[in-house]
C-alpha cells in the first residue's frame, strides 16, 4: 500500500508524518506522533473517546482519514498544557469537580467541551449535554462532567468582561 | 487502518466522475461516517474508493437568482444547520439535521451521504420530500435533473448510475415560499440515535390564516424508503384549523405508510407513532406559521 506525507498543525507545531494511506486520523495521533491522550475505544464514532479539534470543530479522530488532515490544524488534549506543562482550567475543573473516575473518556470530553468553554454567552445544561452528547460515560453518570464544563464557562465569561 | 483495497483520489469534480466512469464499482466517499465503519464492521472490507471529501466545489449552500436553495452535498450536518440561508426559509431541515448522531458525527456527516445512502431513517429525507426537493446528478454526459420523489428505490437502493455522483439538492422558491415546517424524531435517546420514527410538516396558511392553503408530510421508518402521505396532503387541503384537521392528516396517513416491525419497535407502535406525530408535527407547523387549532 502506498504511504504519504501529511503536512499539519498539531497542537500548534507544524508536523510531516509519512502514513500508510489506509491510516485513521487515529492511527496518526497515537502511532506517528505518540499523543496518547487520544483514547482508542469503539473505532466506529459512537463513544467520542478519540475526539480532537480539527480547525476548531469536535471530530472523532477513529472515523476521519489521515490523507484528509492535510493543511489541517488539529488540538489535541497534550496542547491544552503551556510549555511548562501546567494543566489548564478546564483541566483542573475536571479534577476538582470530581468528573474523571477511571479517565477513559475524560480527554474525548474536554476536547469535546474546548467550544462550549470558548462562547461569549453562557450555555444552559441543556446545551452543554447536546455538545458532549457524543460522548459516552459509563462512571461518572455525566452530571459532575456538566458541572466542570459549566463552571469554567462561567469562569471564561466572567474573566473576559473583566479585561 | 481502514481495510480498503484501491483509493482514487479525486482533484475536481470533472475528475471524479473520469474516476467513477473508469472504476464504476468503486464507492464514493464522503464524510464516511457510513462508509468507514461499514468497513470496519467488514461489509465492505476491501472496497474500492473515490475520495470526494476534500472537493471544496462540492461544499456550500447558496440562493440562485430565480430564488431556489442550492445545497451542496458535502455541507456537513453543522453547516446545513447553522447557515442563514436554511434558517430563513428552510429551518426545518437545519432542525432535522441537528438531531441526527452527536456534534462530531453532525462535523464529519454530510447532507449528500445522508440522501445517497437510501436509509428510510435519514433525517434530512422527510423534509426534504416534504418539499419536492430535486437533485442534481452528475455523469461525464452532463446533468441529470430528477425529483428526489423518484430517488429511492428500496431500502438502501437509489436511483444513482454507477457512473454519477450527486452534485447537488435544490428546494425551488414555489415549494417553500412562505411555509412553515415541523420536524419530529422519535428515537429511544435523543442523540447518537436512529429514528424509531420521523415526521417531517410543512404548511402554507389561507391569507387570513385560518385555512390550510396547502399541507405537504413526509414519513421515514413508516415503509421501506422515506415516503409522502398523498392522502394526508388531499384532505388537509382548505381545511379549516380545526382537531378535525389534526385527526384527518393522521387518519391519511395512516393510509399510505406500510410500516414493519424491526429489533426498534413493532408495527403496531409505528402506525400509533405515524398517527400521533402527524398530528403533532402538523399542530406545531400551523402555529410556527402563525396559526392556532381551534376547538
Amino acid at each position: 500500500m502506498a504511504n504519504r506525507d501529511i503536512n499539519c498543525t498539531i497542537n500548534g507545531k507544524q508536523r510531516t508524518f509519512t502514513v500508510d494511506i489506509r491510516s485513521s486520523l487515529l492511527d496518526m495521533l497515537r502511532g506517528n506522533a505518540g499523543l496518547d491522550s487520544i483514547k482508542h475505544g469503539c473505532d466506529v464514532g459512537e463513544c467520542g473517546a478519540c475526539t480532537v479539534l480539527i480547525d476548531g470543530k469536535p471530530f472523532n479522530s477513529c472515523i476521519y482519514m489521515a490523507i484528509w488532515a492535510e493543511g489541517k490544524d488539529i488540538l489535541t488534549l497534550e496542547g491544552l498544557s503551556d510549555t511548562k506543562g501546567t494543566i489548564s482550567d478546564i483541566q483542573q475543573a475536571f479534577i476538582d469537580e470530581g468528573a474523571v473516575q477511571c479517565g477513559f473518556c475524560t480527554p474525548g470530553f474536554i476536547m469535546s467541551s474546548i467550544p462550549i468553554i470558548n462562547k461569549e454567552t453562557p450555555s444552559t445544561r441543556e446545551d452543554i449535554r447536546k455538545q458532549v452528547a457524543g460522548n459516552l460515560c459509563r462512571c461518572t453518570g455525566y452530571e459532575h462532567i456538566v458541572n466542570a464544563i459549566e463552571k469554567t464557562q462561567k469562569k471564561r465569561i466572567a474573566e473576559k468582561k473583566k479585561n | 487502518m481502514y481495510n480498503f483495497n484501491k483509493l482514487y483520489e479525486s482533484t475536481s469534480v470533472e475528475n471524479a466522475l473520469r474516476l467513477k466512469k473508469e472504476h464504476p464499482e468503486a464507492l464514493i466517499l464522503a464524510g464516511g461516517s457510513d462508509i468507514l465503519i461499514k468497513i470496519r464492521e467488514g461489509k465492505l472490507a476491501g472496497c474500492d474508493l473515490i475520495n470526494i471529501y476534500m472537493l471544496e466545489e462540492l461544499r456550500g449552500i447558496c440562493l440562485e437568482d430565480d430564488g431556489s436553495i442550492l445545497i451542496r452535498p458535502l455541507t456537513s450536518f453543522t453547516d446545513v444547520s447553522m447557515h442563514p440561508v436554511i434558517r430563513e426559509h428552510v429551518p426545518v431541515l437545519g432542525d432535522a439535521v441537528d438531531q441526527i448522531g452527536g456534534p462530531q458525527i453532525r462535523n464529519i456527516g454530510t447532507i449528500g451521504g445522508n440522501i445517497c445512502n437510501g436509509v428510510t431513517s435519514a433525517d434530512s429525507a422527510t423534509t426534504f420530500k416534504a418539499y419536492d426537493a430535486v437533485l442534481e446528478l452528475t455523469s461525464m454526459d452532463g446533468i441529470r435533473l430528477l425529483p428526489y420523489a423518484e430517488f429511492n428505490l428500496g431500502p438502501g437502493r437509489v436511483d444513482l448510475r454507477p457512473d454519477e455522483i450527486m452534485t447537488g439538492i435544490r428546494i425551488s422558491k414555489e415549494s417553500y415560499e412562505n411555509t412553515y415546517g415541523h420536524y419530529i424524531k422519535y428515537a429511544m435517546r435523543r442523540a447518537m440515535d436512529i429514528a424509531t420514527l420521523g415526521c417531517s410538516v410543512n404548511v402554507r396558511l389561507s391569507k387570513n390564516k385560518d385555512a390550510i392553503d396547502r399541507l405537504r408530510i413526509a414519513f421515514g421508518v413508516a415503509a421501506p424508503i422515506p415516503i409522502r402521505s398523498a392522502h394526508a396532503e388531499e384532505s388537509a387541503k382548505g381545511h379549516a384549523l380545526d382537531t378535525a384537521l389534526l385527526e384527518a392528516v393522521a387518519e391519511g396517513a395512516l393510509a399510505d405508510v406500510t410500516p414493519r416491525t424491526s429489533w426498534r419497535a413493532s408495527k403496531e407502535f409505528r402506525l400509533q407513532l405515524v398517527k400521533e406525530l402527524a398530528k403533532r408535527a402538523t399542530n406545531a407547523a400551523v402555529e410556527k406559521a402563525g396559526g392556532t387549532i381551534n376547538g
